[in-house]
């Protein structure tokens, strides 16, 4: 009988699962074994278990059309992604060493500015920021941290080396789907997980719970923790209601609070006001409140600032926490680790290239037709230039995007992201480019998550991974391979 | 509990009851039809637009005041924001931002009832179909306040559902009860006790009271007895009796409940009974009337009480 995976060609990529023989990685193994000993209508009835439970668990995410807002089930591919746990073990420490000393440089910033004085990093580069807050200097976060909750994004090379593509410091979303492909898959795939070396995910929500609880500003028992969302119109809802659920805290909108003239923060209670403790929020910076940036915000709570700053509510995380993930900052980020703790960086960064730099910038323009162009501030995928793949005419466009504004590009080389087998079509296994979000928690203690969130480009060759934009995602599984 | 959930929670509660309650009405009327006795009295569906304060809304919408115009209004119609289909929509909204404090299938049931009614609206609207459909309406109202019921924590957000459910039960006790005195008085004296044993009989069994009322007050169904029965009984649950009580054993677990358990005190002193059919003449209209406004006043004071928050409020 003709196996499944007879016919994968993992081409000049690195395949997550199999080596470039057609023989399966050591934790793939029993996965893959278990795969081509299925026949092609068991796969197939698998593959629509698992449609059917993303519509039952109502897992969606919110798309913004002319039309309206819609709620489009969870793209979902049945084949997990599988990494073994001692290459997991190096990449976890990297991603702690790296958010801790971002932590650092963010306090520095916001303090005494020594990277700067020692000439780590330039002045302008941060006076420049779009996402340095001026409101935020002087103000002392409880264990000096600022970014509580990380999510970063990974690649891996053609070798199967892992490299940081960007580090999300702001309001990153994800973690609620790590947590359900991996319910889903226990449905669809529940043989495999007889056996233990698939490492549990399930630990993140009592670990962002322990993390908010840390940062309580009283000394009590049972502090006052919200999840605050900018509503039922946010693309990210569904895991704004998920994540409150799961820490078993209120799911707040900034009209249920005020702050007092104690510059205390409240919400509105059926008893009365009840005194909020920690804020986890998933609204931007300049939402948060109207006396403070955008006054014409209706998101936000009025004097929500003067509370944080007189120390009286925790913010998580805290506002001002963005300008560490500027994607010209993030070329320093190497330099960074060193000078804060004076270790060698474990997790590596793309070549970058920083268009403010005049000499790197003209290497820039000499070479658009081979690298990604990202503007500085941007997220989702947006007003990116991807040279390979792109005319004369939008290179020309880019030239002059660049020379009116160096400070907001950089540049880094195309890269060829690993691949995974991807269900496609009925019984077909066919590679498929994807990456990887980790999730870190830092306030007392230092959490990351068991693998993360895959995200899949579905369409052949393809590098765009956002779930707006076509991309799906599969279940990480971290294998303990017991040292094979 | 946030005061923005406990109102979702308490209007999801209303709206569902009116869900029921429309359904009920519009089964009641048509169901009179049937048996009323031929050229005794020109049935008027325009009744129900009247009962339900929706005289403008449906003015503005038809000329003609007939049973095909006013069932779309009173199940279909946009324009109506009591309409069964808007009601039913109205509980799922509310229900959307609060389901972190229900059971997980109550979103699953309200889906299921949101999308037979707005698939299947022309079997409402079209006589033949009718009763099967709004019976459907009817059991799905049920299946979700017995999931409540089986699985729901008594805390807080439970009180909120029965404060919303009862008040608008006995704001429906009140309308049903104006309906059929209206439609007695505009009738003819000779032909009051025919009419009335058929008119009477159909609110009872609109309620499901028929049979509790042949046990409980052992006699044949007059309008008096119908409606002493129907206000004041104290043991079935639509009377207007027993929602008030549970409206004060609800607000009784809440904070702060003084002032709504006074106000549904006074409501229950006030309830009456009704000694003679002939008593339920104008006068009754306006009594009726006078509850409706109490109620209104009630449903402002768990408003002002519970939702819109009072900065200064101690804890």
């Amino acid at each position: 009988m003709e196996k499944l995976t007879d016919n994968y060609n993992t081409s000049v990529f690195f395949d997550e699962l199999i080596n470039s023989s057609g023989q399966a990685h050591p934790p793939a193994k029993e996965l893959l074994d278990y795969l081509n000993g299925l026949p092609s209508e068991e796969l197939e009835k698998r593959r629509i278990t698992a449609e059917a439970t993303v519509q039952e668990m109502g897992i969606s995410f919110t798309v913004y059309t002319e039309e309206g807002n819609i709620d489009r089930a969870w793209p979902f591919d049945i084949v997990p992604r599988t990494i073994a746990a001692k290459d997991w073990e190096v990449t976890a420490q990297g991603l702690k060493q790296r958010l801790t000393a971002l932590n650092r440089f963010i306090d520095d910033l916001y303090h005494d500015q020594n990277c700067i004085k020692d000439g780590i990093i330039p002045e302008h580069i941060i006076k420049d920021s779009k996402n340095f807050r001026p409101e935020c200097v002087g103000v002392s976060p409880k264990y000096g941290v600022w970014a509580h909750i990380c999510g970063t994004d990974l690649v891996r090379d053609e070798h199967g080396d892992f490299y940081v593509l960007e580090d999300n410091l702001r309001v990153p979303s994800g973690v609620s789907y790590m947590l359900e492909n991996r319910a889903i898959t226990k449905r669809v795939l529940p043989e495999l997980f007889e056996n233990d070396e698939i490492l549990p995910v399930g630990a993140y929500t009592s670990n962002l719970f322990d993390t908010l609880a840390a940062l309580s500003p009283r000394d009590i028992e049972r502090p006052e923790i919200v999840v605050m969302t900018p509503g039922i119109y946010n693309s990210a809802y569904f895991e704004h209601a998920f994540l409150a659920q799961k820490m078993g805290t209120e799911l707040v909108e900034g009209s249920d609070m005020f702050v007092d003239e104690d510059d205390c923060v409240y919400m509105k209670t059926i008893y009365g006001p009840e005194r909020v403790d920690v804020i986890y929020r998933r609204i931007d910076d300049l939402f948060l409140d109207p006396e403070a940036f955008d006054p014409d915000s209706v998101l936000g709570v009025a004097g929500l600032m003067r509370a944080w700053k007189a120390g009286n509510v925790a913010l998580a995380n805290a506002p001002g926490a963005g300008v560490a993930d500027d994607k010209v900052v993030y070329a320093y980020v190497p330099e960074l680790i060193r000078y804060y703790l004076d270790e060698e960086p474990i997790l590596k960064n793309v070549k970058t290239y920083l268009c403010d730099n005049a000499e790197e910038r003209e290497y820039v323009l000499a070479h658009l037709d081979e690298l990604v162009v990202k503007p500085a501030n941007e997220s989702g995928g947006y007003g990116m230039l991807v040279g390979p793949h792109s005319t004369k005419k939008e290179q020309q466009k880019f030239a002059e995007l660049i020379k009116n504004n160096p400070r907001n590009y950089i540049a880094q080389p195309t890269l060829k992201l690993s691949t995974a087998p991807t269900l496609i079509g009925k019984g077909s296994l066919e590679p498929r480019h994807l990456d990887l979000r980790p999730f870190i928690l830092q306030s007392k203690d230092t959490y990351v998550t068991t693998g993360g969130l895959t995200r899949v480009a579905m369409k052949k060759g393809s590098l765009v991974v956002n779930s707006s934009q076509g991309g799906g995602s599969k279940d990480t599984w971290i294998v303990d391979t017991k040292g094979a | 509990m946030l005061s923005r959930v406990a109102e979702r929670l308490y209007w999801s509660a209303r709206y569902l009851e009116r869900v029921e309650n429309t359904a009920r009405l519009v089964s009641v009327y048509d169901d009179l039809l049937f048996d009323l006795p031929h050229n005794v009295v020109e049935i008027s569906w325009y009744n129900l637009i009247e009962i339900n304060s929706g005289i403008e809304a449906f003015n503005n919408r038809y000329k003609v005041q007939d049973e095909r115009n006013v069932v779309k209004f009173l199940l279909s119609d946009d324009d109506n924001p009591s309409s069964l289909l808007n009601s039913i929509k109205l509980v799922r909204e509310n229900i959307r931002t609060t389901r972190d404090v229900l059971p997980n299938e109550m979103w699953e049931l309200i889906n299921e009832l949101d999308l037979f009614a707005k698939q299947n609206i022309k079997q409402g609207i079209n006589r033949s179909a009718r009763h099967a459909y709004l019976n459907t309406i009817i059991e799905s109202c049920q299946k979700i306040i017995g999931l409540l019921a089986a699985t729901m924590d008594r805390d807080a957000g439970w009180q909120f559902l029965i404060l919303g459910r009862y008040l608008e039960r006995a704001d429906m006790n009140t309308r049903i009860l104006d309906a059929a005195a209206s439609l007695m008085m505009q009738s003819q004296q000779e032909q009051d006790l025919e009419l009335g044993q058929v008119v009477w009989s159909k609110v009872l069994k609109s309620q499901s009271a028929y049979l509790s009322f042949r046990r409980t007050m052992r006699s044949s169904i007059r309008g008096a007895k119908a409606v002493t029965f129907l206000l004041n009984d104290k043991y079935f649950p639509r009377s207007q009796h027993y929602c008030l009580e549970q409206i004060k054993v609800a607000a009784a677990e809440l904070p702060r409940s003084g002032i709504v358990i006074m106000s549904a005190d006074r409501l229950l002193k006030e309830t009456r009974s009704v000694e003679h059919s002939s008593d339920l003449n104008h006068e009754f209209s306006d009594y009726l009337n006078d509850i409706q406004l109490s109620i209104i006043t009630l449903h402002q004071q768990i408003t002002e009480n519970w939702f819109n928050f009072q900065k200064g409020e101690a804890a």
